[in-house]
This record gives C-alpha cells, structure tokens and sequence, in this order.
C-alpha cells in the first residue's frame, strides 16, 4: 500500500543521506523523495513515498525518527492530507494538428506551456501522482513525449495537524 | 577566553568532558592532535598495534564502566581499520566516540593520500557522526559527540576532523559548552504512565511470568531494581547473552540464559509464560528461534528505551518506552505489597513446572578420565577466579561454554560480541578492562582460531604491563563452524581445520609473556592455580580442549523456543 511519510529534519551536511542510508540499509522501497529548506532555513522537510504492509511503515517511521538530525516523522497518508506532485514535459509538436490537440489537452489538465519552438512544447503541471500519470498518457497518444521530468510528492495535512519543530 | 589550536582543542574538550584513557594510533592527520597529547599528562593515550582493536578497547574500557571510550586514529586505513569495531559496539549499544583525522578540507574528495570518506564509510554502523568544518565547531562537535554516543539507547559516534581545522598554527577561542540540548535530539526515559498501570495490571494476573532482562538493563544500571521486582514477584528470571549479570547468576530465581544455546529451563519457561516483562532486550533471532512460534500463550510487556526496538520482530502487547531504570522504579512504585503474598501463592504450580525442566540437568557433560572438555576449563576458571573476574570472550564455541559455566553474579563483568559476533574481540576488550580496572581480574576466553585475530595486541600488552589471563581452548578447529557442519553438513568439515597452529606457549614468551600448555585433566586444576598466583604478567594458558564437543542445548531450526537438540542423540 502507498504511503506518504512526511519528515521535518536538520538542514545539515549528510542528515539526507542518513535518511536514504536507513531505507537502503533496511530493504525499505522509496518510490520517490521531494526535499528542500522550509521558511526556517535550519530546517529541512522531506517527503517519502513509500509501500509496505503496516509492520514496514511502523518500522520505517521508527527508523527514521530515531536518526539524531530528525526532529518529527508523520505517516500523512494515514489522515486527510493534500498532495501534489509537478512535471516538467518536453513533448514533439510537428505540425499544426498535433499542436493544437497538445494545446487542448494542456487547458484540460490545466497545464501550462513554459516553452516554445519549432519542434516541441514544454509544459509544466502539478497535481497529484494519478493525473500526472494521466497527463503523461493523454501526451503519449497525440505525439511523442521527449523528456519528462517529476519532482516528487510533497504533502501537507488538512486542517489543524501540522508538522512543527 | 583561552586561545588555543584546533588540536589543542581537542585535546582540552577531551579533558572537560573527562575522558581518562584514548586507545589509538598516530599517522599524518593527526599529527596535530598526537602533539598536543604529547604535551598533557591528563588523558592518557593507549598506543595500539591495530587501529580495529584500538575500537574493541574503547569498547571493553566502555562495557566495564558505563562511561565512553574513545578511540583516535588517523585518516584512511586508520579510520577504515575501526569499521569492524565501531559495528561491534553499534549492534550491542555501547557507547565509543571515534576521533578519526581527515586529509585537509581543500583536499576532500579528490582522492587525496589517505583519504577515506569516513562519515560516509561508517554511517550505516553509527549512532551519529560529525565532519567538522571550523575549528571553533571543535569543542560543541566534541560535547555532542560525548552526550549523543551515552544517551538514550548508546552507540557510537564518529568525529571526523579535517587535518587544516587541528592544524597547530592558528588559535582560535575555546569555549566548552556547559550544557548540550539539541532540539531533534530528546530519548524519553520516563514510561507512559497508562502503559505502565498496564504493565503492573498484566503482572499481578499473571500465573506463570517470566522476567526476560537483556542488556539494555545493564545500559540502565538497573540491575538492582531488576533483582528487587524480581524478588518481589517471585517470578523466574531469564537472561539473554547480552544481559547476563544483570541478575545474579546464582541466584535461585534465576533459570540461566535463553536462547539458541540458553538452558532447558530457560526456553521452558518463556514458552510456556503467560506474561513476559522483556527488560531491555530485543527479540533477537538468535532468542526467538521460529518468531511464528514464538511464545504463544504470553502477553509481551516490552520495556525498551529505543521505541524502534519495539515490535519489530514480536508483537508486544504492552509496550512501554523509556529507560528500564525509570520504568521500573515507575512499576515499583504502583505494586502495593499486601497484594505480593496473594500473588506470590498462585506461582507454586509455576514452580513446581519450573523445578521438574531443572531436573533435566541440561548443562550436564560427561568429563572422560583425559581428555579436557571446554565446559570443564570454565568451571575450573569459575573456581579459581572465585566468580569474581572480568570476563572478556570472543566469539564461537568457547563464548558459549563461558556464558553458560560461569554465572555472572554482577553487571559488566561479562564482556563479549553479542549482536555482531566479532572474532578477535576478546583480548582487546580484555586490555580495555584491565585499563578501566587495574586492579582487577581481566581474563580473556578464546579460541584458537579467535585469538589469531588480533593477536598483535599481546604487543601492547607487554607495553602496558596488563597482567591479563588468556584462556584459550585449543581444538585445533574452528568449532562452532565444525560443529554446523557435523549437524548440517554431515561432517564435511570444510576449511573449519587448521593445521598449521602455532605453538602459543612460545609465541606468548616470543612477546615477552608467560605460556603454560595443558594437555590432560590431570595438569587443568594444578595450571590454572598457576597462572592465577601470577599477578604482575600476562599468562596465555593453552588448553588442548576436546575437539568433537559440541554446545549444547541447541534450538531446532524453524521450531519454537523449546525446541531443542540436548546432546547428539537427545531432543525435546
């Protein structure tokens, strides 16, 4: 089962490879990892997709919260939560039909055209992993994709709860 | 404000945070550091002749006080020869902070001389570790280092410093902090008091309970409170490999260890238990044999500082973090003496069970008229020390035999590689010992094949002037290997045998020592006499040991607890 665990750590030299270091030590599967410094630069949120029955991801929180850099660990997935993913899209535009089809699409998942030229059309869209994976699809049966690029889920839990040193 | 170098610093924040001996060995980075040792008579440097052992030192000095050793070893080979003994501490929680030299910081990552990313190389057998920047981060890396590696659940940490940062040239101000808090960083000690109310309710129901106590209960100094709720309740008491002294080996409660090779009654009474209070002990392979067997009929009440420890390989059914000290005390606390005697009463049955396992005798070995059996070389040993002694193993048959012969009636008197299994540990934790204890007992278990693996150290011995007593039980063979294969293997013996042994009694006098060889039954009591009235040198007793003996009690493979080979015709 996918899982969403949300980390807030140092913002320190080796604290990301010690969190990596613990899934690839343990066997643990990361299916992707989204990180970056919050409004406190000291700070570090991380977002892990993962899968493993209840024991793995009880274990995986544990492991992680024990690290010394790690401050909190929440399983997101296990409450409400909002998610969303970006990709960056780099798809061949060859002549005028194709063009206006990836244009068409683009306004229905809300995507938006970053780059022009001759050839190709670059799009950003955000949302969660299903309509990315959709997005991708819709691309792969008007034209052909060049390159793509996906930064990972980040996550956020509704309402009051909330990840705080 | 003092000035002082990056390496004076070093050596300064070593001073305030009180460390007395640094096991170690010098090389190019850390000349800085070697010269401002050189210059103090506060910290006393240990000079090893292999930087692994340097670690099993620290380790034995750490497993022998409670407080952290320290090891200092220079960039590269140095840093990367301590790996085997940084896991060793990691993997039974003992506390060690390795100060390993780094080639200057402009040099890092380009293949330098004697560069090793020592952070990265040690990360996955660490607590923690630092790469310290700036010389002025010296004193706070140091402090943390120290508060990290011996709190909470204990373990290693390596601090790794750059050669440009200790250079001897520029001062820098030197403050030691006067207190460590790290906001990440905060190891609950105090149990949950609903969980705790729990644990006591499940206690007082029980019929058939079964104290379950590993290291962590050492860790926690808790060994008096260990025997006092244990006496209270008059509940049997089981210890792991880790754990033993915590409880008094010689005390009637007491069942002896659990486990692969514990004793009948050990694993009798937890699987058959209704209630076991685990104290500071982690469900190791190694104890639970077939976890899908494992103990059906007992509700787990699980005391462990470490929540990660909890429910990882058996389900507990009350789990309570925090330090077993604390815990204990909070359990003490809530059992109300008037109920004990009611309680105490309904254990007579549970007894009863318990005294018909014992009569099985299962450490029972028949001793021939010559040949010397391992067991009977520990019970001579137990004999001649009084059962007072410093126990330093390493690791195979000779570990088990002195885990199950000789009762350890106090804590951190037994010193061995529980969770890693570190051959050549034994004479180097042996050395950290005598170090910790100048005075006492320091004896060393061996093997033929263990001894062989940091062997250069009797080098350091003599040095030192460390009076330790090697036992070594010679079978010529490896054999807790050999005796695999006589089970699993049908005797193919494959390069378990070594035939080219070399004559110890000359090589211990080669390095300055005593030797005595022991060949039959007869020399045993009368050698061991000897090598006992020796006080002021090192004695390395050769002892020809049977080489077909094997350990038993054994678990079965894949079967519960209590199932178990009890000789080599016998099982349960």
């Amino acid at each position: 089962m996918k899982r969403i665990i949300s980390v807030l750590m140092e913002n320190a030299p080796g604290a990301l490879s010690r969190i990596v270091g613990v899934f690839s030590q343990r066997g643990y599967n990361v299916d992707s990892l989204c990180v970056a410094p919050t409004e406190d630069p000291s700070l570090s949120r991380l977002t892990i997709i993962t899968h493993g029955d209840n024991k793995v991801i009880e274990q995986i929180t544990k492991q992680v919260n024990k690290l010394v850099d790690v401050l909190k660990v929440i399983d997101l997935s296990e409450n409400a939560h909002i998610e969303r993913e970006m990709m960056l899209i780099k798809v061949a535009t060859r002549n005028e039909a194709i063009r206006a089809e990836v244009k068409r699409n683009a306004d229905i998942f809300r995507a938006n055209i970053l780059d022009v030229s001759l050839n190709n059309y670059t799009m950003e869209v955000t949302g969660t992993t299903d309509k990315l994976d959709a997005f991708a699809t819709t691309m792969a049966q008007c034209t052909e994709i060049i390159e793509s690029s996906r930064t990972g889920v980040c996550g956020l839990a509704r309402g009051e709860r909330a990840l705080r040193p | 404000m003092k000035m002082m170098s990056g390496a004076a610093m070093v050596v300064e924040a070593l001073k305030d945070v009180g460390v007395t001996h640094v096991f170690g060995y010098p090389g190019g980075a850390v000349l800085d550091i070697y010269d401002a040792l050189f210059a103090q008579d506060d910290v006393k440097h240990v000079l090893v002749r292999h930087e692994q052992a340097a670690a099993h030192m620290a380790d034995g000095y750490a497993r022998s006080t409670g407080k952290t050793g320290t090891v200092l070893v220079t960039s590269g080979p140095g840093a990367t020869n301590t790996l085997t003994g940084i896991a060793t501490a990691y993997m039974d929680s003992i506390p060690m902070v390795v100060l390993s030299g780094q080639v200057p910081s402009n040099l890092i990552g380009e293949d330098a001389f004697q560069e090793t990313d020592m952070v990265g190389c040690s990360r996955p057998v660490v607590k923690h570790s630092f790469l310290v920047k700036r010389a002025e981060d010296i004193p706070d890396a140091i402090a943390k280092a120290y508060y990290i590696a011996n709190t909470g659940r204990p373990g290693p940490v390596v601090v790794d410093l750059p050669k440009d940062i200790v250079n001897v040239m520029e001062e820098h101000p030197y403050v030691f902090p006067t207190d460590v808090s790290m906001r990440s960083y905060n190891p609950t000690v105090r149990g949950h008091m609903k969980q705790v109310k729990k644990a006591v309710a499940s206690l007082k129901q029980a019929e058939r309970p079964v104290l379950y106590v590993g290291g962590g209960a050492i860790t926690a100094e808790a060994s008096g409170l260990v025997t006092q709720l244990a006496e209270l309740l008059k509940a049997p008491v089981t210890c792991t490999l880790m754990g033993l002294g915590a409880f008094p080996g010689t005390h009637e409660q007491f069942v002896g260890m659990l486990g692969m090779h514990g004793t009948l009654e050990a694993n009798k009474t937890m699987h058959n238990s209704d209630c076991i209070l685990a104290l500071g002990a982690r469900f190791d392979d190694r104890v639970t044999n077939n976890v899908e067997k494992f103990c059906p009929h007992a509700d787990i009440i699980h005391v462990d500082i470490d929540p990660a420890s909890i429910s990882k390989t058996v389900n507990a059914h009350i789990p309570v973090v925090g330090s077993v000290e604390t815990v204990l005390e909070q359990i003490l606390n809530l059992l109300t003496p008037e109920e004990l005697p009611e309680q105490q009463a309904k254990l007579a049955d549970w007894w009863e069970q318990i005294t018909q396992w014992r009569s099985r005798k299962c450490l029972n070995f028949e001793q021939g008229e010559s040949v010397i059996k391992p067991q009977k070389v520990i019970e001579s040993l137990y004999k001649h020390t009084n059962g007072e002694a410093y126990v330093s193993s390493d690791v195979g048959q000779h570990q088990m035999f002195a885990a199950l012969y000789y009762p350890y009636d106090k804590p951190r008197r037994w010193i061995n590689s529980g969770g890693l299994g570190t051959m050549g540990f034994g004479l180097p934790a042996a050395m950290g010992v005598q170090f910790a204890h100048p005075d006492a007992t320091s004896v060393v278990v061996t093997g033929d094949g263990s001894i062989q693996m940091n062997i250069q150290e009797l080098s350091t011995c003599l040095q030192y002037n460390l009076p330790i007593k090697i036992i070594s039980l010679n079978n010529r063979a490896l054999g807790m290997v050999r005796q695999w294969q006589d089970m699993i293997y049908k005797g193919r013996h494959s390069h378990s045998y070594m035939d080219s042994m070399p004559d110890f009694v000359k090589l211990a006098e080669a390095y300055g020592h005593v030797g005595i060889k022991v060949d039959s039954l007869s020399e045993l009591d009368a050698a061991m006499e000897k090598c006992f009235s020796i006080t002021d040198r090192l004695v390395f007793m050769d002892i020809a040991v049977d080489q077909n003996e094997h350990v038993y009690p054994m678990q079965i493979k894949y079967g519960a607890m209590d199932d178990m080979r009890l000789s080599k015709t016998e099982r349960t």
